[in-house]
């Protein structure tokens, strides 16, 4: 049965800079980086040396625990440099494209089985392309999940607009579905907006159970969807996968080629014309913004500007990016800023005049806004969070390492995208995420 | 403002890591933060921050008490002079009743400021956390609460008790148990009866001799004594011996508070108008006010059905005008921190303090006042009723678990 869902609590952060609905292809980036650090959790072991060859799809390093889980290179070339941070640990493994553009190929004629399907996906790099709820990581391919739910729309701001991306990738979508169904004796759960209607590649796809979600953000986070059909219960599992990259493992599935290639949104307000273009996972940033922002303090964000990454202007583009948002940094100390009317400045609260302009667009910057404190204000972190959770009581088990309560409140149903806007609402600016992130890691170590 | 900028760009070495003046890092802070919000950025994790902070909120509840602080200036000289029998009109000598109230009441929120904040900066050098602005609150609350003949050090103590006990030892701001201006009140209340109750601290006389017959009662002391002989519930005193004509006149006097009580309480008027502030704000919560209001009317609904003494028989309306009710409900009973946290806990939490808070006022033998008893016992009560709507939760989650035989 498919539900027709509305959420209530939750807020639209509306911001000047949307990407408009044009495509254009990025130029060939001069450098690819594969980050073990876009894969929480993970422990990398590394198959390459700097200066050996490699052609999109081949290993760059696997999972320490799962020798069959690679992680692969999206383009051909050479391995040209391996970024190491404290303790040794991997950061980027850089790679220098050859221009060749030569895949590996893998032989795609038998997906009868789920064993197959997934031997397949694991060594062509795609499988991390699927996620579990709880701890929000890496699924275990070992694991049988209760059901599979793809997001066929992201509401965060700025967000990637899988309509548009998706169209004309009906064969590839079907086909990603028709692997992913094959992974779990339970639904696949397309979960489309309410407000509009979806493209034909989500309103055609066969083999799925659709559901609509209408309402502010965090609709269209696959946290919150779950919660609302099939929620996560203690020693369940949960996949989920992003709407374009079930395409890509389709596309895979029917070619026998890694193409790791993507539309994302180059979105914010420091973006001169934001539009869509086609790139590469893993490419240079450079690649992309070269020429496209503004000048000044700019901060690039790797994804949304609720849970994106920051990077420099050297950096690279995550794994899991759909969109690279730029916006100003805000360095600047205000005089009496919080006793000034800043009309330019965006509140969910009243005590600004905000909620007065509910359809203006924001330039919001990267100021706190306010320093540090103890919690004092309540109720703030529930009028965002559209799930039958108390966020405040959950991130305080969390603090305090109580891991009864953690599971008691909730926690396997959270992750920290899904209470991004309480961070982004708490009057004493507390780190949400960050700290439920840990509350997932020790839960995880400890519960499993 | 780049001058003020320079000067905190130069003495900020100082007091960074290295100065000299190092250990007193937090206290330059608090200053430097209040005359700028910090340049500082977000990290990963949300890149955008809400407008709001702390010292907005603090600073927007600090303008809801204004009124009441206003008009508690003038009524305590409105008082004052009908007790000498001068100018007893309502109109008569506004400034004159404005400047003796104000040159009265403005000390006692100086000392409470001075020696709350003092305490405050205190703390945060000697533990190394940031001065929290809840005290901007708590400084005016206090003076609000309190009748205007208290004397200073009675003021310095009080507030002195309530800063450490009712707030530092448990942690700061945030960390507290009991609403910190509640705590000065109750510790003046029990330390100092004679200055907290009766018939002669509402009202400054400034030791002239008052009219033949003046009293100085609040009409709670009226009603509370009117077993005893006096006459309430239909035909009230005035503090200068007159009859008010009738319960309406009664109700409109205690509506716009021209009235004997501590300095803050009297005019539900000047209290609603804080009330609409906080709740347009969103930052008093509704729930709480709401339910509160429901509980007080519940409580002297019932005493009135069933009343065997006049006080029980006050109307529900007057009893909700007069005294601290609708200061408790609107600024003491809503403080985030020690109030209940939860949604549905709000509902109760409120609910139980006001109809507690009548309860006591009319059963409770020894002082004709109970809604700071009921507030701070519901504080202490508020952990626990937040247990009992979370475990509600906990228990909808786990009846979701599939039973697997």
């Amino acid at each position: 049965m498919s539900k027709n869902i509305k959420i209530r609590k939750g807020a639209n952060i509306k911001l000047e800079g949307a990407a408009e609905r044009v495509k254009a292809e990025a130029p060939k980036a001069t450098s690819f980086a594969i980050k073990p650090t876009d894969f929480h959790g993970l422990t990398p072991k590394l198959v390459v040396k700097e200066g050996d060859s490699v052609k999109a799809g081949s290993p760059i390093f696997y999972d320490k625990y799962n020798e069959h889980l690679k992680f692969t290179s999206p383009v051909s070339g050479k391995v040209s440099e391996i970024v190491r941070g404290a303790k040794r640990k991997i950061l980027e493994v850089k790679i220098a494209p050859d221009g060749a553009n030569s895949f590996e190929q893998f032989d795609v004629s038998d997906l009868s089985s789920d064993v197959k399907v997934k031997e397949l996906l694991m060594a062509s790099g795609l499988w991390p392309l699927i996620k579990q709820r709880p701890y929000d990581v890496v699924a275990n391919p070992q694991d049988s999940p209760k059901a599979i739910f793809i997001s066929a729309f992201d509401s965060a701001p700025l967000g990637a607009d899988y309509d548009f991306i998706l169209h004309g990738q009906k064969e590839a979508f079907q086909a990603g579905v028709n692997a992913l169904s094959k992974l779990t004796k339970g639904k696949v759960h397309l979960n489309v907006r309410g407000e509009s209607a979806p493209d034909v590649t989500f309103k055609e796809a066969k083999g799925v159970e659709r559901n609509t979600f209408s309402g502010p953000h965090p609709a269209g986070n696959v946290g919150i969807q779950i919660h609302h059909i099939d929620p996560v219960n203690k020693g369940e599992r949960v996949w989920t996968v992003n709407a374009q990259s079930v395409a890509m493992i389709g596309r895979f599935l029917l070619t026998g080629k890694a193409d790791f290639s993507k539309t994302i949104a180059l979105a914010g307000s420091e973006v001169e014309k934001p539009k869509y273009y086609t790139t590469v996972v893993g490419s240079n940033i450079a690649s992309i913004i070269d020429g496209q922002i503004k000048a000044g303090d700019n901060r690039i964000i790797s994804g949304n500007v609720l849970t994106g990454t920051q990077v420099s202007k050297d950096g690279y583009l995550g794994f899991y990016a759909d969109v690279v948002s730029v916006i100003p940094e805000g360095r600047e100390p205000q005089f009496l800023g919080w006793l000034a009317p800043n009309t330019n400045k965006l509140s969910f609260s009243k005590a600004y005049f905000s909620w007065l302009m509910p359809n203006k667009k924001f330039n919001l910057n990267t100021n706190m806004n306010g320093e540090d404190r103890a919690f004092v204000m309540t109720g703030q972190y529930e009028s965002v969070l559209p799930m039958d959770i108390y966020p405040v009581h959950l991130i305080k088990s969390i603090m305090t390492k109580d891991l009864e309560k953690m599971e008691n409140l909730g926690i396997y149903e959270v992750a920290p995208e899904d209470m991004a806007l309480c961070e982004f609402a708490c009057t004493s600016k507390m780190e949400v995420q960050k700290i439920l992130r840990e509350g997932l890691d020790l839960a995880q170590e400890e519960l499993g | 403002m780049q001058f003020l900028r320079n000067i905190f760009d130069n003495i900020r070495p100082n007091f960074e890591k290295g100065g000299k003046l190092e250990k007193y890092y937090k206290g330059f802070e608090a200053l430097e933060t209040f005359a700028f919000t910090p340049g500082h950025v977000t990290h990963n994790g949300t890149h955008v921050r809400d407008a709001i902070d702390l010292k907005r909120t603090m600073f927007l509840v600090v303008i809801a008490l204004v009124p009441s602080l206003l008009f508690g200036m003038w009524n305590t000289g409105h008082q004052h002079f009908l007790a000498l029998g001068e100018m007893t009109g309502l109109a008569d000598g506004l400034m004159d009743k404005f400047l003796f109230g104000a040159l009265k009441v403005l000390p006692i929120v100086i000392v409470s400021y001075g020696v709350g904040l003092g305490i405050e900066f205190l703390f945060a050098i000697m533990k190394n956390h940031s001065v929290n602005e809840g005290y901007l609150v708590s400084g005016l609350l206090i003076p609000l609460v309190l009748p205007s003949e208290i004397p200073l050090w009675m003021v310095a103590v009080a507030t002195a008790f309530a800063v450490l006990i009712g707030k530092e030892v448990f942690g700061g701001t945030g960390m507290n148990i009991l609403n910190p201006a509640l705590t000065a009140r109750a510790f003046l209340f029990f330390a100092y009866p004679t200055k907290m109750s009766g018939n002669t601290v509402w009202i400054s006389t400034a030791g002239e001799s008052t009219v033949d017959g003046y009293t100085g009662e609040t009409l709670l002391s009226q009603a509370y004594n009117a077993d005893k002989g006096a006459d309430f519930g239909g035909i009230a005193y005035d503090a200068a011996g007159n009859h008010f004509g009738s319960i309406a006149d009664t109700m409109w006097a205690s509506f716009w508070g021209w009235i004997p009580g501590s300095i803050g309480e009297t005019s539900v008027f000047a209290i609603l108008l804080g009330a609409a502030l906080l709740i347009a704000t969103g930052i008093g919560s509704w729930r709480i006010m709401l339910s509160f209001l429901v509980g007080g009317l519940v409580m002297s609904g019932i005493f009135n059905a069933f009343a065997v003494n006049s006080f029980m028989a006050v109307h529900p309306l007057q009893q909700i005008l007069m005294g601290s009710f609708m200061f408790g409900m609107v600024f003491m009973a809503t403080d985030p921190v020690s109030a209940s946290q939860t949604e549905m806990g709000k509902w109760i939490y409120g609910f139980l303090a006001g109809f507690l808070g009548i309860m006591i006022r009319v059963f409770n033998p020894a002082y004709p006042e109970g809604i700071m008893m009921a507030i701070l016992f519901m504080n202490v009560m508020a952990p626990l009723i937040d247990h009992y709507v979370i475990q509600a939760n906990v228990k909808r989650r786990l009846k979701r678990v599939p039973v697997t035989a």
